[in-house]
């Protein structure tokens, strides 16, 4: 259960192998998070972080198989989890392709990719977990979306749209979800360096998977619905989500 | 499934956390019987009038049995003053019905508006404790629901099921009805003595040497004072007033009870109007308008038990992110825990008003019944504080240290792997649920959270 303040005792990740979530999870196992269930495309490269979280104190960690493209087994998946360990406090949704917008440009199914993980893979998931949460009278969602979403942008629209149609989704999820306990946390970052964006030019205003984590667990003690990171990115989207087509398009964004 | 009842939010008193239920109200006892046999997986809990600060009286995606719905009173003995009550019957009512006749509750916690359910599950103290024990104490026999049938238990009849039941936080069955055992008053006014202490070495010595002079005795100690102030209080103590000390001209209506709500809390308040800077400048005003040394001064049963009663839904007044309230006790030899708590919120700048402090008596043998011989201490904490979790679990290893306790009725933070060390005969009530509910129908939040069963 969420205690009053905010701390959480069972975290369910999908997308487990993301440096946003294993940093978010070790914050929440440092306070009181003992079962811990990261599902993942990888499983095998998180032996270690599983070993890490377990040493941090959580005394149930397991990492399952997860393919965020293959839909049709998100449900069985979902539902074998939340039978096998219970309630989960938080399920966090942390999958996701930035992709090669280049490539997607031209090629239909690097395209399709994107949209089909980003967008797809979310509704796939959303779905059933918040099934579970409603029945189980609490929880929270904690999706990982990002200001590429606000407003989407000439130089990665294909990224861009797909995190607008999660953003969008989680939003209107979060509003149905009203009354029943559960509660979506949309999250959105700028532009975070870790293993996703290995290699690529840092744009301003750039954050860490720390930071995110950080803001994550502060939003879940204040049951916020939306946190951007950092901060001050909600005033910039805010500006630039008015401006006009012909000047939005020509700036270096 | 549970049978069909309405999905509500619900929250303890202190307004946090709050999960979604199926809410039954208990019109006929036989209620909590389908309840139990309608009962999906997620359980069974009793709810009164939410006063609880945590937790407690919620039960995520289960069921919360209403019994402010089953609200009578059947019996009413005016020589022994004994009455039989159903267990949503608040004290509010107990008392407006009781004391014109002369007869008080024996125990009265800081608001009158508490079930006598609700009062039996967390076995509810107040400031005569060092005299007169917790409330379950004078309970003389109750109605309890179980999973495995109805039973009338008595302290004598099955001491185990009456013991656990007190404290056992509803996790043993529903209360429906109540035998209780009444003090008799003279006058609906409490005899008051006042004092100053100007640190907590003073007030502790203080509370020491005077304490068995009086029935009822509390301190209220500035939290935010730091410093040689650390601990400063004031000590208000009293007993119920004789008819002989009030004026004639009074005493013909010397039993008088109608309590009134003076104010209201608006029904929004701005997150942080509790802050350090308002709760300071409250503090100050409250310790200076205290009178130094005053004696024998009437004041009615609300003005001195239920100064906050007075307001209704004051807990609004800490904003949309509630507020915790943290109550410990440690052995009379730990006054350093009480010191070093004041220490640690006062060097946090925690916004916490006004902190009880008193001396508790003997302990009665409820298992989860949390009032033990030493000092108790309750503050209010905003839960938007900094640092709260860490602030609280520091203090938890220093009251576990002592050998102290949290009181699990307050609670709605504790780290559940400290349950067990602070309540050692936590495993005599977890068998004993075994023993009247081997399939663990009754459930509730705070029992997930702490893993008391």
């Amino acid at each position: 259960m969420r205690d009053a303040l905010g701390n959480v005792q069972s975290v369910l990740v999908l997308g487990g192998g993301s440096d946003i979530a294993l940093a978010t999870v070790h914050r929440l196992v440092e306070r009181r998070a003992r079962t811990v269930v990261l599902a993942a495309h990888h499983p095998d490269r998180l032996v270690d972080a599983a070993d890490a979280l377990r040493a941090a104190g959580a005394t149930t960690v397991e990492v399952v198989p997860f393919d965020a493209d293959a839909t049709d087994t998100h449900s069985a998946l979902v539902d074998d989890l939340f039978d096998r360990f219970g309630d989960f406090d938080v399920v966090l949704v942390a999958f996701g392709v930035l992709g090669d917008q280049a490539r997607a440009e031209q090629d239909v199914a690097a395209a399709l990719e994107i949209a089909r993980v980003n967008y797809l893979g979310t509704v796939s998931v959303a779905v059933p977990v918040a099934h579970r949460l409603r029945a189980q009278g609490h929880g929270t969602i904690v999706a990982l979306s990002s200001v590429a979403g606000e407003r989407v942008r000439r130089s990665n629209f294909v990224y861009g749209s797909s995190k607008a149609g999660m953003d969008g989704f989680l939003q209107g999820l979060g509003d149905s979800l009203v009354g029943s306990g559960v509660k979506v946390l949309v999250v959105r970052p700028g532009f975070v360096r870790s293993k996703m964006t290995e290699g690529m030019d840092e744009a301003p205003l750039s954050t860490t998977p720390d930071a995110v984590a950080d803001a994550i667990v502060t939003g879940l003690a204040r049951g916020s619905e939306t946190v951007w990171v950092p901060g001050a990115l909600r005033y910039v989207m805010m500006v630039l989500r008015h401006v006009p087509r012909p000047i939005f398009r020509k700036l270096p964004l | 499934m549970a049978e069909p009842g309405a999905s509500r939010l619900l929250t303890g008193w202190g307004r946090t956390a709050p999960t979604a239920s199926d809410v039954v109200p208990l019109v006929d006892a036989r209620v909590a019987d389908t309840a139990f046999v309608h009962a999906g997986a997620r359980g069974v809990i009793a709810r009164g009038l939410g006063r609880s600060y945590g937790d407690a009286a919620q039960n995520a995606g289960g069921t919360v049995v209403d019994a402010t719905a089953l609200a009578g009173f059947h019996e009413i003995d005016l020589e022994r003053g004994v009455i039989r009550v159903d267990a949503g019957v608040s004290l509010d009512s107990i008392m407006r019905r009781m004391v014109p006749f002369g007869w008080f509750v024996a125990v009265t916690p800081g608001t009158r508006h508490v079930t006598v359910g609700g009062a039996i599950a967390s076995d509810i103290h107040g400031k005569n404790h060092h005299v007169d024990g917790a409330f379950s104490n004078h309970v003389l026999a109750f109605t309890l629901h179980t999973p495995t049938g109805v039973m009338e238990v008595t302290p004598d009849s099955d001491p185990e099921l009456f013991w656990g039941t007190a404290g056992g936080m509803g996790l043993t069955g529903i209360v429906t009805s109540a035998t209780l055992q009444l003090i008799p008053v003279e006058t609906s006014l409490i005899s008051v003595d006042t004092e100053r202490a100007s640190d907590l070495d003073d007030v502790m010595a203080r509370l020491v040497a005077g304490d068995d002079a009086y029935r009822y005795s509390v301190a209220w100690i500035d939290c935010v004072a730091a410093g040689a102030q650390l601990g400063r209080s004031v000590l208000t103590r009293g007993d119920h007033a004789p008819l002989e000390a009030l004026p004639a001209a009074k005493r013909t209506r010397a039993l008088d009870f109608a309590p009134g709500e003076r104010l209201a809390a608006p029904p929004w308040a701005p997150n942080g109007l509790l802050n350090r800077f308002t709760v300071r400048a409250f503090n100050e005003m409250w310790f200076r308008k205290a009178p130094r040394h005053q004696v024998g001064h009437l004041e009615s049963i609300a003005a001195f038990f239920h100064p906050l009663d007075g307001v209704r839904g004051w807990n609004r007044l800490y904003g949309n992110r509630g507020f915790v309230q943290y109550q410990y006790v440690v052995p009379d030899a730990a006054t350093d825990t009480v010191r070093a708590t004041l220490e640690a919120l006062s060097a946090a700048q925690c916004a916490s008003f006004l902190a009880v402090l008193k001396r508790f008596g003997p302990a009665n043998p409820g298992p989860l019944s949390f009032p033990a011989p030493g000092w108790t201490l309750a503050l209010d904490i905003p839960a938007a504080a900094r640092d709260l979790t860490d602030l609280l679990d520091r203090l938890d290893r220093l009251v576990l240290d002592a050998g102290g306790r949290i009181y699990l009725a307050k609670d709605s933070r504790l780290d559940g792997a400290l349950v067990a060390p602070m309540y050692p005969a936590l495993d005599d009530f977890r068998a004993l649920c075994d023993r009247v509910d081997p399939a663990g129908v009754l459930r509730s939040d705070l029992a997930r959270r702490l893993g008391l069963r």
